[in-house]
């Protein structure tokens, strides 16, 4: 007789992922709509006023710039990772061009921001350089505005997109843009109907790897962003930790929740539908 | 023929560039005489005060290694047995099971630091008391059971919480790691060893686990790299004395970090290089003795 274990070996892991992730994440929740306590934490009673609070200007003004910057981030990130991993995936030594890409990251993500506080600052290396170089002596402000978040956010995350299309182009068949080109297909159309389609997967989760962690991104805006930049996480970590504000702050961690998840249902509907469109093809063509 | 990717190369050697500039920069000022960012000259004393005098720094270091080391081990303990029933059981629940442990994969980490941070401020410190009310009306011999019950919900944030937050969102990295490596699997090998007569126990820690070596290292060493990495969790479940090195440097960046952090990134930079290059080369000498 075969007995089953499968209870016993994933008992620790079903009553940790309970007790610190599922309730939690209930709780946040409920705490959406209880009552404000000035003194920090919830009282006791139903209330919307965290999710009206999100009506009001000053919240939607973050939410566009929240999705503004995810959006051109993620656009720049995926367009400058596209060529990089098939640079890579079409070159004999890409072991050594993948360690290039990824060295860089194994600086601590903190470090890595206050390098470009070193590169952008006032007092920093381009100042120095530019007032070096003698074009003006007037300190040029390069910090604490929106495009240098977006610089550090494709900075920080253009390995989560690069590693993800290496493997997808590392897979796909190079033979299949030559027959393309020797039936009369430019190289740039080529690339774009041919490929492009063939790696669709990669893609897309290359922009769920970028695009979702910057939607809850706090230490980039915090550091290098000014006021033109406040994110969604400033405010999250603003109410909860100074401003005791808890059921906004988890109504706005609800509203992040929701917006990952409608992403990641579109990413398995579609990939569901990808794979149905294989199996007939597969089918058709047996 | 097909052309060569110029343009590609070309976009290729670019990023690089841009991924090692501020790097660069760091290094260069680590040699810098002077206290900011503007060029003073050549000097290595940054680099002196690293090593004589830099207490905080290196205490916090030393958090974030007992943080990471300790959160890995667990979590690669629970989360390699995790896969092991994922992928080779049916049972009540497993559907259940799946869905939630990946969903830390892909939640924004801010939800995650925001729920643990709730979680043990509020709702334990809350059954806690309510343990403690009702121990002071309880009759002795419940009273005192009660207490000792409450003692695990008088949560304070710290190293503790810490550690807790980093082993649930470091578990799915772990799960996914060895469930890559199992897969591979002949699970035939396993009804063999049990048609012999093996014990449970016997398969997993003669079969099982050893197959699985790789995919446990590389999960183990994920979580240990996510852990000294995290900041934004650990900044929501961080208390008094649980410094780690993300939060050292966040906490001086703003008045200007003192000028050894150069140095330190310069060596942090050139040690994990080291320890990379030999761990892989020590997979590698593994896989080819095998």
């Amino acid at each position: 007789m075969k007995k089953n274990y499968g209870t016993w070996y994933t008992l620790p892991l079903a009553v940790w992922i309970s007790l610190f992730f599922v309730i939690p994440i209930a709780i946040v929740l409920i705490y959406s709509v209880l009552t404000r306590d000035y003194t920090g934490g919830v009282i006791w009673k139903f209330s919307l006023d965290s999710f009206s609070a999100l009506a009001n200007s000053s919240f939607i003004r973050a939410t566009a710039t929240t999705v503004f910057i995810a959006l051109v981030s993620t656009a720049i990130t995926i367009v400058l990772a596209l060529p990089v991993a098939y640079y890579m995936a079409r070159s004999r030594s890409n072991t050594i061009l993948l360690l290039l890409v990824v060295v860089p990251f194994w600086v601590n993500f903190l470090i890595r921001v206050y390098a470009w506080m070193a590169v952008l600052g006032q007092e920093g290396f381009l100042n120095d350089l530019i007032r070096w170089m003698g074009l003006t002596n007037e300190p040029v402000t390069f910090l604490f505005n929106i495009w240098a978040v977006i610089i550090v956010h494709v900075y920080a995350y253009l390995p989560y997109a690069i590693l993800p299309l290496f493997t997808t182009i590392e897979k796909f068949d190079f033979g299949l843009l030559e027959a393309a080109r020797d039936l009369g297909a430019s190289h740039v159309k080529s690339l774009t109907k041919i490929m492009l389609p063939n790696v669709q997967s990669g893609i897309i989760t290359a922009v769920l790897f970028t695009f979702i962690p910057i939607l809850g991104s706090y230490a980039i805006p915090d550091l290098i962003g000014g006021t033109d930049s406040t994110m969604l996480g400033t405010i999250v970590a603003l109410n909860l930790r100074t401003g005791n504000n808890w059921p906004l702050a988890s109504a706005i961690s609800v509203v992040l929740t929701i917006i990952t998840s409608v992403g990641l249902l579109l990413y398995f509907l579609y990939n569901q539908r990808l794979e149905k469109v294989h199996l007939q093809f597969q089918e058709e063509t047996k | 023929m097909t052309r060569r990717p110029r343009v590609s190369r070309a976009v290729y050697w670019a990023v690089v560039a841009f991924l090692f500039f501020p790097l660069l920069v760091l290094l260069f000022y680590s040699f810098n005489e002077g206290k900011g960012f503007q060029w003073m000259g050549f000097s290595l004393r940054w680099y002196q005060k690293l090593f004589s005098n830099s207490r905080e720094l290196w205490a916090s270091v030393e958090n974030s290694l007992i943080i990471g080391l300790s959160a890995a081990t667990v979590s690669t303990v629970i989360g390699t047995l995790g896969a092991i029933g994922l992928n080779w059981y049916k049972f009540f629940g497993k559907k259940y099971i799946q869905a939630v442990s990946f969903i830390p994969l892909i939640l924004p980490e801010i939800v995650i630091g925001v729920s643990l941070l709730i979680f043990f401020a509020s709702n334990l410190r809350g059954i806690g008391t309510v343990l403690d009310g009702l121990a002071a009306t309880a009759p002795l011999g419940v009273a005192q059971l009660l207490m000792v019950l409450a003692i695990p919900f008088h949560v304070e944030l710290g190293m503790g919480t810490i550690l807790v937050a980093h082993i649930s969102f470091t578990l799915p990295f772990v799960i996914l790691m060895v469930l890559a490596r199992l897969s591979e699997f002949d699970y035939s090998i396993i009804e063999a060893a049990r048609d012999l007569g093996a014990k449970e126990l016997d398969i997993l820690f003669r079969i099982i686990i050893p197959i699985s070596i790789p995919g446990i290292l590389s999960g183990f060493l994920t979580a240990f790299t996510l852990s000294l990495e995290d900041f934004v969790v650990t900044l929501f479940v961080q208390g008094p004395n649980s410094q780690t090195l993300p939060l050292y440097i966040y906490g001086h960046v703003k008045k200007g970090l003192p000028p050894e952090v150069n140095a330190f990134s310069v060596i942090l930079i050139v040690f994990t290089m080291v320890l990379m290059f030999s761990v892989r080369n020590l997979l590698k000498y593994m896989v080819k003795s095998k």
